[in-house]
């Protein structure tokens, strides 16, 4: 391995070396400076501008039509369907600005590519023109601010639904757990010391609310077109529950408690008959299938989206969407956090 | 050192005339290369410093692409440059992957784009262009390059120790950055992070307060503000930025550093791990994250004006045209400048922060697209009927304006926080940053080594050479970064050490393996404009005064890099710097210093 190294770079130097005399050599036969800018150079350039700037876009499209099988599906939840259609929204825009904006600075660039001829147009200023890019700018950014905050208010709203279902996410070094509200549909409160294997949340023991809490790893159950309202902690350093089939994010910060709530709208179960879905599990089923590994359904899923140490990438959970009936049954088969400590 | 040697290495670098003899007979090797106080010599140290630091980032760039791309796969590269710890059978560790990606982000953002952009050219061009013989203070300069230097030494020191460098990301959010139990990273390495980057404040601050205070008060007669180029605008107004929010990074270290040594609890509260609750209470990480980002978000601002400076007066020059809306530009940056100060809370959305207050942050965030779209667009109409010369420095600058806008229509959609919620943090993310900073200021710093390569080295960079530096570098750059928006839609967030623990993204890796691709071309790019670069330096073409036939003060001093610039008296200014192609003038530029005629109007008026 090392002999291979030494070979390389040998070989490395003998080439920059080689590379220098060419240079300079071919420095010898030319009249003139080789820095100073030819008519030919210009024209190489202005016109490579020029390619450039089609290949660049047609890149783009390539990507967006070739990829676009594997993005993440529509969103699964209500408050998601609007961000979706403010992102269309806000992508037509940005993407015409994109366009447009490159095709005219290629398209110029190749366009005045200089001569020794031509003569440039002395053009210092010009207010019509710069009122006009401030003030189109100005009024298309006015629309975006007024639907992205009207949207905000409204995921953001803290308006309490009486039905809604409350659940902790809690978050640790490498791994989540949920804890659901029991019969008395309060969460018991919670103390850091008490911390111990048999109480991995923090339960406060003393605190009877608590008694009935349903703790859960791996996985966890919500019920379709419920809202469900997340509160989240962290043990021990900063996370981030994301949620991207639902448009949902929030970070978990030691010493606070964060909210975020969404009302799902499609089942675990819809999802996997949904075409779009059936698609991108096609796709990555091909590539299991290539390397070997199992075929896998599609599943809702709890990422960690804020660093947080060596396992960060792999801390997740599944999440379960299902009819609120399914769910209770589920519920109803979790153990609670009373019958852990006592059987420890 | 000898008198004789360092004259021989006089000789080497191409100063040929003897037209310089003040000062120069008491010079040491040790005084002139260095504890070197003037403004030509720091400004080269600075930039070589940056090359060394840049070629470190981009390779460890390419290490964890590599990972990235092909996860699991052994390779004798990995294995080679981290050694049987780290890259054990090949294989990139996850705890060395993160450090990776901190130093690379740390290196690249402050160290080659704060220190080494800024420090190259404030240097270089301040005293050139405002027409004064040094920096007003030669000594805080000479300081600010040491400290730059013993910084730089301290954060590449860190790769070798023990535990591994600070891997909490360029951004170390206590609590992760703050307990020793929460990776191994945040032992030693943090520390030397932190002592490093508070030298480099120092250094910074050295810096920032000698260009403002020489950009105010050394301006040689007739240098009217409204008459300084606006290389020099974007530099103070750079410096000014940086002297008013660095000082909130070190607050907000040193109270880290409390809490990591002295036991308090500024950034942490009701915290377990390493199987023991903390005595902690009472403080928040949140407080860190404002007092971060607030030097933060400028800090983006304080890596891209200079290079908007530097392209300003190369895209004037090469389109043969003054640059379009010159007040504009300034007052563009100037609001840029201002607004930079008021969106910090942008970084903050899903913190748990008030939405009120995120809605504010929503509002004079997108207020800045604004400035930032008129300087877009006057650059575009600057090449407008232009007669443009494509210098490799012209190619560069044009690239920054794609990339500058490329960048920065995602930073509309990361403003708005309803759309945030769902690519915070993202691979979308990733992109938006790389494109509008990373790249725009790469290839503004390009731009302004290839545009003043003679005036620091009196030698021509080969053209031919930086043509192909150019595309290879443009075509690769977005083959890397355009990718990544489309992992970030299919939800793959940013840090994570692979993208194969679970079956989610396994459809994605034909674009991880295009990313890494590109990278690996890109970087091999670097090695023409590296052997470029010490090639020139040595065996470049002689440089005439005035190669670029460019307006600005520094192309009239003579070539031989001498103290106090100009041999004899202070150039007198009568102009602004953008009269090229006037009419009525019978060459295509009018520097500086010569005398407006009988009713010619300065600053693109009529005449
Ligand atoms: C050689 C070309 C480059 C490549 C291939 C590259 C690639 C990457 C990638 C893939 C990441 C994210 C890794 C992750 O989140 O897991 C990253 C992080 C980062 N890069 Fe680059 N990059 C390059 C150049 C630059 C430049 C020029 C800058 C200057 C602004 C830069 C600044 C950063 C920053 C600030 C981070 C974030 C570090 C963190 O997450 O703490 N990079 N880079
Ligand atoms: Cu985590
Ligand atoms: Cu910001």
């Amino acid at each position: 391995m090392k002999l291979l190294i030494l070979i390389g770079l040998v070989l490395l130097i003998i080439a920059v070396h080689q590379l220098m005399r060419v240079v300079e050599l071919s420095r010898q036969f030319k009249k003139g400076n080789e820095w100073s800018v030819k008519d030919s150079d210009n024209s190489f350039n202005g016109k490579a501008m020029l390619l450039f700037g089609f290949a660049f876009i047609a890149f783009f499209f390539w990507q967006a039509n070739r990829w676009n099988d594997n993005l993440l599906p529509a969103a699964s939840s209500l408050h998601g369907v609007k961000v979706d259609t403010l992102w269309d929204y806000n992508m037509y825009i940005i993407v015409t600005v994109f366009v447009l904006t490159n095709a005219v600075l290629f398209y110029f660039a190749y366009k005045y590519r200089g001569t020794k001829e031509t003569k440039a147009t002395f053009l210092a200023h010009d207010n019509r023109l710069e009122m006009i890019w401030t003030i189109v700018p100005a009024v298309v950014l006015a629309f975006i601010i007024i639907f992205g905050l009207k949207y905000w208010n409204e995921i953001t709203d803290r308006s309490n639904d009486p039905n809604k279902i409350t659940i902790e996410l809690y978050a640790k070094q490498f791994d989540w757990t949920a804890r659901y509200a029991g019969f008395d549909k309060t969460l018991g409160s919670t103390d850091y010391r008490q911390i111990d294997g048999g109480n991995v949340v923090g339960m406060d023991t003393l605190d009877p609310a608590g008694n009935d809490d349903i703790i859960v790893k791996n996985e966890f159950h919500i019920p379709v077109n419920k809202e469900i309202e997340f509160k989240m902690r962290s043990r021990d350093v900063i996370h981030s529950a994301y949620m991207p089939h639902f448009r949902a994010q929030m970070n978990c910060v030691p010493g606070m408690v964060t909210e975020f709530k969404f009302t799902p709208s499609k089942t675990t179960a819809e999802m996997r008959k949904d075409p779009y879905v059936i698609q991108l599990m096609k796709g990555i089923n091909e590539v299991r299938e290539k390397r070997g590994e199992e075929p896998v359904e599609f599943d809702y899923i709890l990422l960690c989206n804020k660093i947080c140490g060596a396992s960060h990438y792999n801390m997740q959970m599944t999440i379960i969407v299902e009819s609120e009936k399914d769910y209770k049954d589920w519920l109803l088969t979790q153990p609670r956090f009373k019958k852990r400590v006592v059987s420890k | 050192m000898s008198h004789e040697h360092s004259a021989d290495l006089t000789e080497h670098l191409g100063h040929h005339d003897h037209a310089h003899d003040h000062d120069e007979h008491e010079e040491s090797f040790v005084s002139k290369y260095i504890f070197s106080m003037d403004h030509k010599m720091i400004s080269r140290q600075f930039l070589i410093t940056a090359i060394v630091m840049a070629v470190i980032a981009m390779t460890m760039s390419i290490i964890f692409r590599m990972q990235l791309a092909w996860p699991g796969e052994k390779f004798a590269f990995i294995n080679a440059v981290l050694g049987d710890k780290w890259g054990k059978d090949g294989i990139l560790d996850p705890n060395m992957y993160l450090a990776l990606v901190t130093i690379h982000g740390t290196i690249m953002v402050f160290f080659v784009l704060t220190g080494g952009l800024s420090g190259t050219f404030a240097n270089l061009l301040i005293p050139y262009q405002v027409g004064a013989r040094d920096m007003a203070s030669g000594f805080l300069n000479m300081l600010s390059y040491w400290f730059f230097f013993l910084s730089s030494v301290i954060m590449l020191g860190s790769l070798f120790i023990e535990d591994g460098p600070a891997s909490g990301g360029w951004t170390i959010y206590p609590p992760l950055s703050a307990l020793p139990e929460a990776m191994p990273g945040s032992k030693l390495g943090m520390t030397l992070w932190l002592i490093s980057m508070t030298l480099f404040v120092v250094s910074s601050l050295l810096g920032g307060i000698n260009y403002i205070v020489t950009i105010i008060n050394l301006r040689t007669k007739g240098m009217k503000m409204t008459r300084m180029p606006l290389t020099m605008w974007a530099m103070l107004i750079t410096a000014i930025l940086g002297v008013l929010s660095f000082p909130v990074l070190v607050s907000c270290v040193v109270l880290l550093i409390c809490d990591r040594s002295l036991g308090t609890s500024f950034y942490l509260s009701d915290i377990y791990i390493g199987g023991r609750p903390l005595d902690n209470v009472g403080g928040s990480p949140i407080l860190f994250e404002h007092l971060f980002w607030f030097l933060g978000h400028p800090e983006v601002y304080i890596v891209l004006l200079p290079a908007l400076g530097i392209t300003s007066e190369i895209i004037s020059t090469n389109s043969r045209k003054p640059i379009f809306g010159y007040r504009a530009m300034i007052g563009s940056m100037l609001a840029i400048g201002f607004l930079s100060f008021i969106v910090w809370g942008h970084h903050m959305f899903l913190t748990g922060m008030n939405p009120f207050l995120g809605s504010v942050f929503v509002f004079t965030t997108l207020l800045i697209a604004i400035p930032s779209a008129v300087k877009a667009f006057n650059y575009i109409t600057t090449l407008w009927k232009g007669n443009i010369q494509y210098t490799p420095a012209m190619l560069f600058s044009i690239g920054l304006v794609s990339s500058f806008v490329t960048g920065g229509v995602t930073g509309i959609i990361l403003a708005d926080s309803t759309l945030d919620i769902n690519v915070h943090d993202t691979y979308f993310v990733v992109a938006h940053f790389h494109i509008v900073m990373g790249l725009s200021a790469i290839f503004g710093m390009f731009a302004g080594v290839y545009h003043w390569f003679p005036k620091m080295f009196l030698r021509m960079m080969n053209k031919k050479l930086g043509y192909l530096h150019f595309w290879v570098t443009f075509i690769c750059a977005y083959g890397v970064f355009f990718p990544m928006h489309f992992l970030g839609l299919a939800g793959v967030p940013r840090r994570y050490y692979t993208n194969s623990a679970f079956p989610m993204f396994d459809n994605l890796v034909d674009i991880n393996e295009i990313v890494t691709v590109f990278a690996i071309i890109a970087a091999l790019g670097q090695v023409i404009f590296i052997f470029n670069f010490f090639y020139s330096i040595f065996r470049g073409e002689k440089s005439p005064q005035n190669p670029w036939n460019s307006n600005t003060l520094e192309w009239t001093t003579p070539m031989a890099n001498i103290h106090g610039n100009w041999p004899g008296p202070l150039p007198v200014v009568h102009r602004w710097a953008y009269d090229y192609s006037k009419p009525g003038s019978p060459n295509d530029f009018i520097p500086q210093t010569v005398p407006l005629v009988e009713g010619e109007q300065d600053g693109g008026g009529g005449h």
